[in-house]
């Protein structure tokens, strides 16, 4: 046996693609599902939210202007990276939410299928909500779906790293940069993910990664004028009352919470996370005919 | 702290061109040598941990309301480009005189800085304000012709309109050590700025040395510059926390041995309202409150004054703002 200590790893923020302490200084203790010391998390503050907007806003103009089939590419290669590290992940999902091994690798599996999912979607949304429009007028009508902005996420609470997942990914596969709000009791496979994220080609400021109280941080993201719109899945029900008021104030789309008692990340998600952040963009176009009647030789 | 060796002619107060106590100095190539290196040498680091340490004043809630408006107050609003245009200029000079239109409560700036051709412009843009035209000139930025041509450059800009002129020292020259070269030039623009208040550009970035930041502030001021300036902002080394307290010490010992009183101007690479407030907290703890006015501290900007809106518009709301809220220039 050697006597070798383990180092123990300090977990940190994941902001513009780099990894700083809390601006406040503060940490919080992660305890696994029984209580046990994990580890000490940042505790984010409201400084750090605007930090991450900035950042956010920031990387915005290359990642919505990236083509579709590019930041698909770069998904498919977080998934892989994700694939090589899901030993840690199985561990620290298993210790956060209480699961045996077994249990916990089928949940990271399929938080990396739901990547992957994702990944695929970002080059057919496309097709699926954009089209040609018939209008009453010599007119070409094209409509295409538009990344919204800068959209603050409110992270599930129980589902630490599938649900986090489920979340993040569609988020950005159209186009749009996010500031995350990990779960507060188990946001240790959040902060991991920043790091998968950093040595994944994905620039930096796409995703930024916040640990701490979702109702300290939340609120400056609700009422931020900079922000586009914000998730409140994670989000019980008086805050995402609250954040919701907040946000009306620069009309910033919501997505509210979809059921009381937790959504079930399990089950098959659909399209309506991709959808609920996309603009239409509508564009007329002449038709270049000078009439029915066309040319009479 | 004197800086500077014993001068052997009587001090003089009051605020002449050039100071009569500096005569013996200027009197040859040699002398005015002999005094700017015989200017005590800078310790650079005690200078940049003492620019950093300052930095990190915290200035929170009416003191921050109360630098913020000070900060925009002071700001150059620039615009330097080949592409400006008349609409350009008229755009900005609106926003000089409302730097928010939603908040008429807001502060002007300072003065709009601009190109000699663009000064006529911006004089009609701004008539019946307060708010100053200042037009850089002696070849800018390089500062590479012959005097004839920047004097031209300066009268042109004096006769379009301009309150002040923004002129560049010879770097060449000075770094070959042919100081009296740099003082005649600076004093033959001075003579061809006429009523307008002369601010010399060192261009920090070019100087290399922090010994030469303190002699190019001295000969600026014998020479008669109503305000020194770090840099254009057009090479990669702008207005730092540093050498913008080193001229800061200059002017203070400048008005302590002679009685005059010279503004100081960073210009270039300041964006933020926090870097802006640095350099505030470096005013006041160097030269104290007598500095704290455009009249005689003033910012080179063009992005900052967007930040310093917004950051304006968080104290009024408690709500972050963003660039939405603030205009594109």
């Amino acid at each position: 046996m050697s006597d070798r200590l383990s180092v123990l790893k300090t977990y940190k923020l994941y902001v513009g693609g780099k990894f700083p302490r809390s601006e406040s200084g503060r940490v919080y203790e992660v305890t696994d599902s029984k209580g046990k010391w994990l580890a000490n998390a940042p505790l984010s503050s409201r400084k750090d939210a605007r930090d991450a907007v900035v950042a956010a806003r920031k990387a915005f103009g290359g990642w919505s202007g990236a083509t579709a089939y590019n930041r698909g590419q770069i998904l498919y290669r977080v998934a892989e990276m994700l694939e090589g590290r899901k030993d840690q992940f199985v561990r620290e999902v298993a210790d956060a939410e209480g699961l045996s091994r077994a249990k916990a690798a089928v949940v990271v599996e399929a938080a990396i299928d739901r990547w992957v999912w994702y990944a695929g979607w970002t080059d057919k949304i496309a097709q699926v909500v954009g089209g040609a429009n018939p209008v009453a007028g010599p007119f070409f009508n094209l409509s295409t779906p538009e990344p919204t902005g800068v959209v603050a996420i409110v992270a599930p609470r129980e589902s630490s790293f599938l649900g986090l997942v489920s979340v993040v990914a569609p988020v950005i596969a159209t186009g749009n940069t996010a500031v995350v709000i990990a779960s507060e009791k188990a946001p240790l496979p959040a902060l991991s993910l920043g790091e998968v994220l950093a040595t994944s080609d994905l620039p930096g400021g796409v995703v930024n990664v916040l640990s701490g109280k979702a109702a300290e941080i939340a609120a400056p993201l609700a009422a931020h004028q900079d922000v586009n719109a914000i998730d409140l899945t994670g989000a019980d029900q008086e805050l995402a009352r609250e954040l919701e008021i907040a946000a009306a104030d620069n009309l910033k789309r919501v997505l509210r919470p979809q059921a009381v008692d937790g959504e079930d990340f399990t089950a098959d998600p659909g399209t309506h996370r991709l959808t609920a952040f996309l603009e239409t963009k509508t564009v007329w176009h002449p038709t270049g005919s000078l009439g029915a009647s066309g040319s009479a030789y | 702290m004197p800086t500077s060796p014993k001068l052997s002619a009587p001090l003089e107060q009051g605020g002449a061109p050039t100071t009569p106590a500096f005569a013996d100095v200027t009197a040859s190539d040699s002398t005015l040598r002999r005094f700017l290196h015989g200017l005590p040498g800078v310790d650079a680091v005690g200078l940049e941990a003492r620019a950093a340490s300052l930095g990190t004043r915290s200035i929170k809630t009416t003191a921050k309301a109360y630098a913020i408006d000070l900060a925009i107050s002071m700001i150059d609003l620039t615009t330097l480009e080949g592409a400006d245009t008349p609409g350009k200029v008229r755009a900005l000079a609106a926003k000089a005189v409302h730097p928010d239109p939603t908040d008429r409560t807001t502060p002007r700036t300072a003065a709009v800085c601009v190109y000699p051709d663009m000064v006529a412009t911006a004089k009609a843009a701004l008539a019946g304000t307060d708010v100053k035209v200042a037009s850089v000139a002696t070849a800018f930025p390089a500062g590479r012709a012959a005097l004839d041509v920047k004097l031209a450059d300066t009268r042109d800009a004096v006769a379009a309109g301009a309150d002040e002129i923004d002129m560049v020292i010879d770097r060449g020259a000075f770094l070959a050590g042919d100081y009296l070269k740099v003082y005649e030039e600076i004093r033959a623009v001075k003579e061809a700025s006429g009523a307008a208040r002369l601010k010399v550009i060192f261009e920090t970035g070019e100087l290399s040395t922090y010994d030469n930041i303190r002699r190019a502030s001295w000969l600026g001021m014998i020479a008669g510059a109503d305000f020194i300036k770090t840099s254009t902002g057009k090479v990669s080394v702008n207005a730092t926390p540093a050498n913008t307290l080193l001229m800061l010490e200059a002017v203070r010992d400048f008005r302590a041995q002679t009685g005059v009183q010279v503004g100081v101007k960073p210009a270039g690479g300041i964006r933020t309202t926090k870097d802006a407030i640095k350099f505030l907290v470096l005013v006041n703890e160097t030269v104290g409150e007598d500095w704290l006015d455009n009249h005689w501290f003033r910012f080179g900007a063009s992005s900052l004054l967007n930040d310093l809106l917004m950051q304006r518009q968080k104290l009024a709301t408690g709500r972050y703002s963003g660039p939405d809220y603030v205009t594109v220039d």
